[in-house]
C-alpha cells in the first residue's frame, strides 16, 4: 500500500511533486484531522468501493486546510470533504463568494470542482452552558455585548481567522475582557466545569447535546455559510464519471446538521469507530458493519502492525539517509573550518524550524505522504549526526593525526583506518540520538499523510480519545526504547574493541 | 645527514628556537637534551616537516625540508613519541602493520617483517594481538618502536620515548635501545630531559635551554669541559639528586 524503500529513497533525492493521482485506477480520498471529516471521507471511500470503477485509498487525518489544499492541488489526493465557507475565505480568499455555483465557477480554473451541499452546514458558532445562558438571558451573539465580564476560550484558528473572532468582534462591537486560546478538547472540559463561559464550537459538534451547550444565534448574520460539500479534482471527475455521479447521489442533501452531530457523537463520545459511524450515514447500508468487540480488537492489532511497519520505515529510511549525508558533512566541516561552521549553522537552523512547519514546507515540493515526511525527518536527523561526527573528529589527539601523516597513510586510509574509528563513539552517539528522536518526530508525519503511529495520535486527538492517542504514543515510546537497546548492541560492532 | 642552520621558530610572541644550528652524523645517535620548554621537541617537528621554521634552513641528506619536499623526506623517517602514540582502536599488530599496508606489502612480507621486529623488541606474537591499553607502558613503547621501524627508515626520531616509564623499566629499555641503535646503524635523533639517558645513548649531545644551544659535543665534553655553569648545573641536578619520579 505504501511506496517501497527504493521509491521512498528516490522521493528523497528527486523533487518529484505528488504525481497525478487517479491515473492508476485509484481514487485517493483525503480528510482533515477532525471527526466529521474522517466520517465523511470514510463514507466517500465506501461508496467508491461499491461502484468499483476505481480503488479507494484513504489518506485521512491530514493536518488542516493548508495541507489538504496543497494535497488536492498537487494531486496527492483526489477529493475530500470541505466547507463552502472555508473554500471562499481560505482557499479562494474571496468572502463575497456565497453560493455553491459561484464557488464552483471560481474553482474551475484551478482544475477543481465541488458537488452540492450534503445537506448540513458546519458553521462556527459561539456556545454557552445552557443553565448560564438562561440565567444571564443569553440567546444571541448580540446579547454578549451586555456581559463583557464573561470568560472566553477560543481555538487558535478561530482566534486568528478573519471569519472568526476578529471579524465577529468588529461586526457585533463586542468587548470581552478575558479572551484566551485553548485546545478545543480542553475547552469542553473547562466550560462544563464552569471555568470558561463562552467558547467557539462547530454547529455539528457531537459534544453540544451531551454537555448541554446553547448555541448563540448569529442574529446579525456574521458567520459565513459552511455547507459541507465534496471538493474534487476535475481530472478525477472526468476519469471516473460514474463514481462521481454516485457519490453526489449518495451524499448530497442526505443529512442534516442534527444527524451529522449525532454521527460525530457516536465516534467522539460513544467509542464507536469511524467505520461504524460512517456505517450509520443515511443510506449507506451500515447494517453490514459489525459492532466493535472482538473484531475491533483484531482490526486494531492488524492496523498497529501496518503502522509499526510504516513507522519503522520512516525512521530507518530517514535516519539512513541522514547517516549517508551527515557523516560526510561532519567530515567536511572538520576539514574546512570556515565552510564547516557555515554548514553546521545551516543544519542547526533547520533544526530550529518546528517539525510541523518543516513538514508543511515539504508539501509544495514533494506533495503529501511518506516522501515529504522522509525528507523532513532526514533533515531533522542530520544535525546530531553531522555535529557529532565533527566533534568526534575534532577531539582526536593531534599527535595521533601527525603520526598518520608520518606513516604516510594517505587521506583515504587515514580517514577510514584512523579518524573515523577514533571518532566512532561520538558518531554512534549522534546516530543513536537521531534514531531515538526520529521515532518521536515521525509521529508528526501523520499530519501530512505520512502514516506511522502518528495516525492513531492524530485520530485520537480528533476524537478526544485518550485510548487511541495512547495506542499510537505507547508503541512509539516502546520503539524508541527498542532503538536505544538495539544501538547498545550495534555499538559493539561499530565501535572498535580497543576504544570500549 | 641532518643539518639545522640558524633555525628560528616562534609560536606567537614566544621564541621556541633561536638561531639553532646542529649536525647529526649518519649512523650516529644524537641526543637533544633539555628541560621542558627548551625547544628540543620543536627541533624534531621541524625535521619531520610537521612545522615550518620562521627563519633558517633544515636539510636532510642535502635536501631542504619544505612543503614540496617533506612528503618525500618523511618516507626516510620513523617517529616514536612518548607512550608509543599507538592507535587505541587497533591491535598492536595492526598498529605496526599500518604503514606497510599503506604501501601494499603482501601479507607474508608484513608477517615476516613483524616477526623480525618483534624478536628484536623482545615481544611475543600473543602480545601483538592485544590492544595497546592491555599492555604495560614499556611494552607499548616497544610496539611504537616496531611501528616506526616497519618500513626500515634510515632515520629514527624519538620524542621522549621513555618519558612515561618508571625508572627501572626505563633503565632496562635504555640499555636495550642502546644495543638496538648500535646494531641497526640508523641515524637517530632522541629527545630527552634525562641526563642518564643522554649519557647512555648519545654519541653526541646538544644541550638546549630557552630555545638556544648551550653546548654541543660528547657527554664527556659536556661533563668535563662545560661551556657554562648551567651545563654543570643541568648535568648534576639529576645525577646527584635521588632518582627522578616517574613521568615528568
Amino acid at each position: 500500500m505504501r511506496p517501497g524503500v527504493g521509491l521512498a529513497l528516490s522521493a528523497l533525492l528527486l523533487s518529484a511533486p505528488g504525481t497525478g493521482a487517479a491515473a492508476d485506477g485509484v481514487i485517493r480520498v483525503g480528510s482533515k484531522s477532525f471527526t466529521e471529516s474522517y466520517i465523511l471521507a470514510e463514507v466517500v471511500a465506501q461508496v467508491i468501493e461499491q461502484v468499483g470503477e476505481a480503488r479507494a485509498e484513504r489518506r485521512v487525518g491530514l493536518g488542516g486546510t493548508g495541507v489538504t489544499q496543497r494535497a488536492i492541488e498537487s494531486g496527492a489526493i483526489d477529493l475530500y470533504p470541505e466547507y463552502t465557507g472555508t473554500l471562499a475565505h481560505v482557499i479562494l480568499k474571496d468572502p463575497s463568494l456565497r453560493t455553491v455555483e459561484a464557488i464552483r465557477a471560481r474553482l474551475e480554473p484551478r482544475g477543481l470542482t465541488i458537488g452540492d451541499s450534503l445537506g448540513f452546514a458546519n458553521t462556527y458558532a459561539l456556545a454557552v452552558r445552557e443553565d448560564r445562558g438562561t440565567r444571564l438571558g443569553l440567546r444571541t451573539v448580540s446579547d454578549l455585548a451586555r456581559h463583557p465580564e464573561l470568560r472566553a476560550a477560543f481555538s487558535s484558528g478561530f482566534l486568528e481567522r478573519e471569519d472568526g473572532w476578529p471579524g465577529l468582534r468588529a461586526h457585533y462591537g463586542l468587548a470581552l475582557h478575558r479572551v484566551g486560546v485553548m485546545e478545543h478538547a480542553l475547552t469542553y472540559r473547562a466550560i462544563a466545569s464552569g471555568d470558561v463561559d463562552v467558547m467557539d464550537v462547530f454547529s455539528t459538534d457531537g459534544q453540544l447535546e451531551r454537555l448541554r451547550l446553547r448555541l448563540l444565534e448569529d442574529d446579525r448574520g456574521f458567520f459565513p455559510d459552511y455547507s459541507a460539500v465534496l471538493l474534487a479534482r476535475r481530472e478525477m471527475v472526468e476519469r471516473f464519471p460514474r463514481t462521481w455521479a454516485r457519490l453526489r447521489e449518495a451524499l448530497e442533501g442526505r443529512i442534516d446538521g442534527r444527524r451529522m452531530a449525532r454521527l460525530n457523537a457516536m465516534a467522539d463520545l460513544d467509542g464507536k469507530s469511524i467505520v461504524e459511524a460512517a456505517g450509520a450515514f443515511p443510506g449507506s447500508g451500515g447494517e453490514s458493519i459489525p459492532s466493535s468487540g472482538a473484531r475491533g480488537r483484531s482490526a486494531l492489532v492488524a492496523e498497529l502492525a501496518a503502522l509499526t511497519r510504516d513507522h519503522l520505515l520512516l525512521v530507518l529510511i530517514s535516519v539512513g539517509a541522514a547517516i549517508v549525508l551527515g557523516i560526510p558533512m561532519g567530515i567536511v566541516a572538520a576539514r574546512y573550518r570556515r565552510a564547516g561552521q557555515l554548514e553546521l549553522s545551516v543544519i542547526a537552523m533547520l533544526q530550529t524550524v518546528p517539525a510541523l512547519a518543516l513538514l508543511m514546507f515539504m508539501i509544495p515540493l514533494f506533495g503529501i505522504g511518506q516522501g515529504p515526511a522522509l525528507v523532513a525527518l532526514a533533515l531533522y536527523a542530520l544535525l546530531p549526526i553531522a555535529r557529532n561526527t565533527y566533534a568526534g573528529l575534532m577531539a582526536i589527539d593531534r599527535t595521533l593525526l601527525e603520526i598518520a601523516w608520518v606513516l604516510r597513510l594517505g587521506r583515504v586510509r587515514r580517514l577510514l583506518r584512523v579518524e573515523l574509528p577514533l571518532a566512532s563513539i561520538a558518531i554512534m552517539a549522534g546516530i543513536k540520538t537521531a534514531a531515538v528522536t526520529t521515532v518521536g518526530t515521525a509521529t508528526l508525519a501523520a499530519f501530512i499523510g505520512g502514516g506511522g503511529y502518528g495516525t492513531l495520535i492524530v485520530r485520537g486527538l480528533a476524537l478526544d480519545d485518550t485510548g487511541t492517542i495512547l495506542a499510537g504514543a505507547a508503541p512509539a515510546a516502546l520503539m524508541a526504547l527498542a532503538f536505544h537497546g538495539l544501538f547498545e548492541l550495534v555499538d559493539r560492532v561499530a565501535i572498535p574493541r580497543g576504544l570500549r | 645527514m641532518i643539518a639545522l642552520r640558524e633555525v628560528t621558530k616562534r609560536f606567537g610572541a614566544a621564541v621556541a628556537l633561536d638561531a639553532v644550528s646542529l649536525d647529526v652524523r649518519p649512523g650516529a645517535t644524537h641526543v637533544l637534551l633539555g628541560s621542558s620548554g627548551s625547544g628540543k621537541s620543536t627541533v624534531l617537528r621541524l625535521i619531520l616537516g610537521l612545522a615550518a621554521p620562521d627563519a633558517g634552513v633544515i636539510s636532510v641528506d642535502g635536501t631542504p625540508v619544505g612543503a614540496a619536499t617533506r612528503d618525500g623526506l618523511v618516507a626516510r623517517m620513523g617517529y616514536v613519541v612518548q607512550d608509543g602514540g599507538l592507535y587505541p582502536h587497533l591491535t598492536c599488530a595492526d598498529n605496526v602493520a599500518l604503514a606497510a599496508e599503506a604501501h601494499r606489502w603482501p601479507r607474508p612480507r608484513i608477517a615476516a617483517r613483524m616477526a623480525a621486529l618483534a624478536e628484536m623488541a623482545g615481544l611475543d606474537a600473543g602480545m601483538l594481538r592485544r590492544y595497546p591499553r592491555e599492555l604495560s607502558g614499556g611494552q607499548r613503547q616497544r610496539v611504537g618502536l616496531m611501528r616506526a621501524l616497519m618500513l626500515d627508515p634510515p632515520i629514527l626520531l624519538l620524542d621522549e620515548p621513555l618519558g612515561a616509564l618508571d625508572p627501572i623499566v626505563r633503565a632496562e629499555l635504555q640499555d636495550q635501545l642502546g644495543r638496538l641503535f648500535a646494531g641497526l646503524a640508523k641515524t637517530v635523533v632522541l629527545v630527552t630531559h634525562d641526563v642518564r639517558e643522554a649519557a647512555r645513548l648519545g654519541h653526541t649531545i646538544t644541550l638546549l635551554t630557552g630555545g638556544r644551544v648551550v653546548q654541543q659535543g660528547t657527554f664527556a665534553d659536556l661533563a668535563e669541559r662545560p661551556a657554562s655553569p648551567f651545563v654543570t648545573q643541568f648535568l648534576t641536578a639529576q645525577t646527584l639528586a635521588p632518582p627522578a619520579p616517574a613521568g615528568r
